[in-house]
């Protein structure tokens, strides 16, 4: 490893190029299993849209509702339970373990919303909450939006999708 | 005095006469609990934003300071201190209710040894006879203005650190019982372009390097000189980086301790820290908490803090520049070494 001898005085000043440093730190940085990630993803997602259909059910044996009308419901449902769990503190913690598994589904939506409406009340309800709620849920929008028309136009000329 | 090229050699001997840190739950559940002056429960400490519990984190441990060192608020001549909000708002806003003349600063996480050097300046100089340092950091200011709001559930990295929640001040005397600061070493702004703002470890070992290299140059000391060197916040990945290159480059880190305070703070193994501790409390609350009273009780007679220093604001890596770093060392000894 080292090719000086130990000791020499004045100590070498370190020399190496930033090329040569960011290669030597990468190599040093502690591995991130991309498969353990992506499992947990999977299983946490995938418990999310089980509870979700568990709910949607309930709107449409309990509530009488047809399966296309107990979707709205069921989504603020799900919304409501993930904004209980940001303002307990709990929701960032499950994310810390479960990744995109909170991220992706529409819970990681509100939680990133209403993450930023606590945590910007301090500064009041128009400059603060206002401003800020969608700070971060304010791209997913954008780019949902610019998705949207894309497929939209895709389906115009390839004379796919639409049901109505 | 100047020392070789970048360090003060302070003839007068500047004397730490009192110190206090004040910390928040997760330091306090660390293994340097029985360390702080006093440990808030809860991260909000009843205060109306996170802003407002960082300043009363700072108001604390100077007020506790000033009382350790037997004085009062209004002998405290000039006040030195800098935190990691934008504008230090924390520190200038305590400094209104300190009352005394003040010189704000900011080396990000370095800001602990930055102004305690410049203290030790101002007493060896003859230019003060009383004056404090302090620093402070909120876990939950750094995360709200540098990443995303607390509650926000995205998957930290585990190059990722934890911000330190703490604050800490000391009290400099020209005479006195204490510890003394014997030199300082003011560092260089060091990028190697690491541009990733969860690996700051890594972004700051090279100025760690560069600090401590030069102290040792300037100085004709070595490693074996001190029972402890620390650094500031490198953590579990910066750490051993900085620890391989003095190595490379023949300094014998092996004759001494070489420690973090980023991994002394918190036990990274139970604690849900990813690579240790940062901020500017970091240092401070293990410097002026932990190593101070090692010192006074004899248990190390020298040591070496090297506080490390992100200087990148969240602008900055948004737009893709790398993160410059910086890193001031100060060395305390026990009275009368």
């Amino acid at each position: 490893m080292s090719t000086s001898s130990a000791g020499e005085r004045p100590y070498k000043k370190m020399s190496m190029s930033p090329k040569e440093y960011q290669t030597f730190a990468k190599q040093r940085e502690p591995s991130r299993s991309i498969l353990k990630n992506c499992v947990k993803a999977f299983v946490v997602g995938g418990l999310i849209c089980l509870l979700g259909e568990f709910i949607q059910q309930l709107y449409i044996h309990l509530a009488g509702m047809k399966p296309k009308s107990a979707s709205n419901p069921t989504v603020a449902t799900l919304i409501f339970i993930s904004v209980v769990l940001t303002s307990l503190g709990v929701y960032d913690k499950i994310a810390q373990w479960a990744g995109a598994g909170t991220a992706v589904p529409v819970t990681g939506f509100a939680n990133s919303m209403c993450s930023a409406a606590l945590e910007h009340r301090a500064e009041g309800l128009v400059l603060g909450v206002g401003a800020n709620m969608f700070k971060l849920a304010g791209s997913v929008i954008v780019y949902g939006t610019v998705a949207a028309f894309f497929v939209g136009i895709g389906h115009l000329i390839f004379g796919t999708g639409g049901n109505h | 005095m100047l020392k070789g090229k970048q360090t003060w050699w302070f003839e007068n001997k500047p004397v730490i006469i009192g110190a206090a840190t004040v910390v928040g739950p997760d330091e306090g559940e660390g293994p340097l609990a029985s360390d702080f002056d006093l440990i808030h429960p809860e991260l909000d400490m009843q205060q109306k934003s996170w802003e407002k519990a960082e300043r009363l984190l700072l108001e604390q441990a100077t007020d506790f300071a000033v009382h350790h060192a037997g004085l009062q608020k209004d002998d405290i001549q000039f006040y030195i201190g800098g935190d990691l909000m934008n504008q230090i708002i924390s520190n200038s806003f305590a400094a209104r209710s300190l009352g005394a003349p003040y010189i704000g600063m900011f080396g990000a996480c370095s800001t602990s040894m930055e102004t305690l050097a410049l203290a030790a300046q101002l007493i060896d100089s003859g230019n003060a006879q009383h004056a404090m340092a302090g620093t402070v950091s909120h876990n939950c200011t750094a995360e709200k203005q540098f990443r995303y709001p607390t509650e926000y559930g995205s998957q930290k990295p585990p190059t990722a650190q934890y911000t330190v929640t703490g604050a800490g001040a000391a009290v400099l005397a020209a005479t006195g019982d204490g510890p003394i600061v014997e030199c300082a070493t003011i560092g260089k702004v060091m990028d190697l372009g690491i541009t990733d703002p969860f690996n700051m470890g890594a972004a700051m070992a090279p100025a760690a390097v560069d600090t401590l290299t030069a102290h040792f140059n300037d100085t004709g000391r070595s490693p074996s000189d001190y029972d402890l060197i620390v650094t500031g916040d490198l953590a579990s990945v910066g750490h051993p980086i900085a620890k391989e290159l003095l190595l490379r480059d023949g300094v014998p880190m092996n004759d001494t301790v070489f420690n973090d305070c980023g991994l002394m703070v918190f036990d990274i193994s139970k604690q849900k820290v990813q690579a240790g501790g940062s901020g500017c409390g970091c240092s401070a609350v293990v410097t002026y908490g932990h190593l101070l009273k090692k010192l006074k009780h004899r248990e190390m007679k020298r040591i070496l803090v090297a506080a490390t220093g992100a200087l990148l604001s969240p602008l900055s890596f948004q737009q893709g520049e790398s993160i410059p770093c910086i890193a001031h060392a100060v060395s305390i000894a026990a009275k009368g070494v």
